[in-house]
């Protein structure tokens, strides 16, 4: 199989009040990989893929995203990226506006995105008008993870995906992980690696700002 | 740009939903309805008795609370949206960093505005009903200009603020800083700096004439009482240096360029410095 490359970090070094949190890190990430991203808080995980999705601007080396710079190109980087925060952050649009800005900024159809509700066994048709905010916790990851697989994207991004579920929509989740049927790779930011035993075929783990294991499993 | 009136009418959306919203239509709709009514209804016609008076209160009014609803309100907002990590969600979405700012300022321009002047048609429109033979249009197109551009110099300032500034309460009070720098400036200020005689009177009449809301408090008097004498002797030194007609274009004019490019710099800042 062909290794294509969609993440290359260089020696990527990203400063906070002087304090280095990433200290020359190097990651390349092929299509295909799954990664655990393991680490204590305050290892440089979050910060890793903050700069990957071109929130911060690294100090010194170099990110590249299907050979796009993060912050110069951020719209072509996004388009093959989807990313699902740790904890849903409290977006005052109602489900339906939410739906629309995913169709019109990601090109992705709001049917889609009800599709892979239903396969999580979330009815959102019912809660169109209600503010996303106001769903609860599990809706709400449920909703996001409905959004992040219908947008159909090379590289998936889960911040502690499953904190918010249940036993039952967990299992629902790793059987759609499983069932994508194209060619990606994700990446899954863990403190637990049997949270994503399985899914992971290659663990990574940092701390102090550094990558201090990276390896397949 | 397909992405900007997404973001705009999202905002307007959002913001529609929002407490703060229905405090700041209530206070400039409600009471700014209520003094253009109470206002107009007692002039026989919408003459310059009635209306002089009210105009008077809503200046002040307008330059005491529309500048600090506009400031507090669109920076705890941001600053929220960017600690609560919706910022963070919602441009991981391919939509670029100009579509989202611009759209986040106009969406929030159109409902600081709008509020306004829907208040002012509505004084007007009460005023032709209670017995107005004809429309004051000369003071609905100075006033329209003159709020409209003192939203913008706010919101601009508000922008600037808030990309510069990412913690929530340090916003919060950068922006009383502002307001309150800019109220002592229209009068107090002065007053203490020309007492102490240690700067000449062009130069401290130069500092009131940067301060957009003395542009605003100036252009507004301007209309009803175009040899400002509200205002005193400094009315003879304006007059003679720019002249009714240019005083203003300079109340309506100035604040725009400097809210615009208030905004301008707090777009290039949400550039080039780290989002979150």
């Amino acid at each position: 199989m062909e290794h294509v490359k969609i993440v290359e970090a260089r020696h990527v070094v990203k400063r906070f009040m002087g304090a280095r949190v990433l200290d020359d890190v190097s990651i390349d990430i092929e299509l295909g990989d799954k990664i655990a991203m393991m680490g204590p808080n305050g290892a440089g995980k979050t910060t890793f893929v903050r700069s990957m999705l071109g929130f911060y601007h690294i100090d010194d080396g170099e990110i590249r995203v299907e050979g796009y710079d993060p912050i110069k190109s951020r719209v072509e980087v996004l388009k093959n990226i989807s990313f699902i925060p740790q904890l849903p952050p409290p977006v005052k649009l109602s489900v339906s506006e939410l739906l629309g800005y995913v169709q019109r900024s990601a090109d992705t159809p709001a049917q889609r995105v009800i599709g892979e509700a239903e396969a999580m066994e979330l009815d959102i048709k019912r809660q169109m008008e209600k503010p996303f905010f106001k769903l609860s916790g599990g809706m709400k990851q449920k909703l996001l993870i409905a959004i992040a697989l219908a947008r159909k994207s090379k590289l998936f991004v889960f911040d502690e995906p499953t904190a918010n579920l249940d036993p039952k929509a967990r299992d629902h989740f790793y059987r759609l992980l499983f069932n994508i049927d194209y060619p990606h790779s994700t990446i899954f930011i863990t403190h637990r690696v049997e949270e994503v035993e399985g899914l992971a075929n290659r663990k990574i783990y940092m701390d102090l700002g550094k990558v201090v294991e990276d390896e397949r499993i | 740009m397909k992405n900007f009136g997404l973001v705009a009418y999202l905002d307007i959306k959002e913001s529609l939903r929002a407490k703060w919203f229905y405090v700041y239509a209530f206070v400039f709709g409600g009471l700014m309805g209520l003094f253009f009514i109470s206002g107009i209804t007692d002039s026989v016609v919408m003459g310059f008795t009635g209306l002089s008076r009210l105009l008077l209160v809503f200046i002040q009014v307008t330059i005491i609370i529309l500048p600090i609803f506009i400031l507090t309100t669109t920076v705890k907002s941001i600053a929220a949206d960017r600690e609560s990590n919706v910022l963070e969600y919602m441009l991981s979405f391919p939509i670029s960093l100009k579509e989202y700012y611009w759209g986040k300022f106009i969406g929030r321009f159109a409902t600081v505005f709008f509020p306004v002047i829907v208040a002012l048609f509505i004084g007007v429109a009460w005023g032709l009903y209670k017995g107005g033979n004809q429309m004051p249009w000369a003071m609905i197109t100075l006033y329209s200009a003159l709020i409209f551009s003192i939203c913008v110099v706010f919101l601009g300032i508000a922008f600037f603020i808030s990309t510069l500034v990412k913690s929530h309460d340090v916003a919060i009070g950068l922006s009383f800083a502002v307001w309150i720098v800019l109220l002592a400036f229209i009068d107090v200020a002065l007053i203490g700096l020309m007492m102490q005689n240690r700067m000449p009177d062009e130069l401290i009449i130069t500092i009131a004439m940067l301060n957009p809301l003395e542009a605003f408090r100036i252009g507004a008097i301007a209309l009803f009482d175009p040899e400002l004498t509200v205002i005193g002797p400094v009315a003879y030194y304006l007059l003679d240096t720019l002249g009714h007609a240019m005083l203003i274009v300079y109340a309506v004019i100035y604040p725009i360029v400097l809210g615009m490019l208030f905004a301008f710099f707090g777009y290039t800042a949400f550039k080039k410095r780290d989002l979150l």
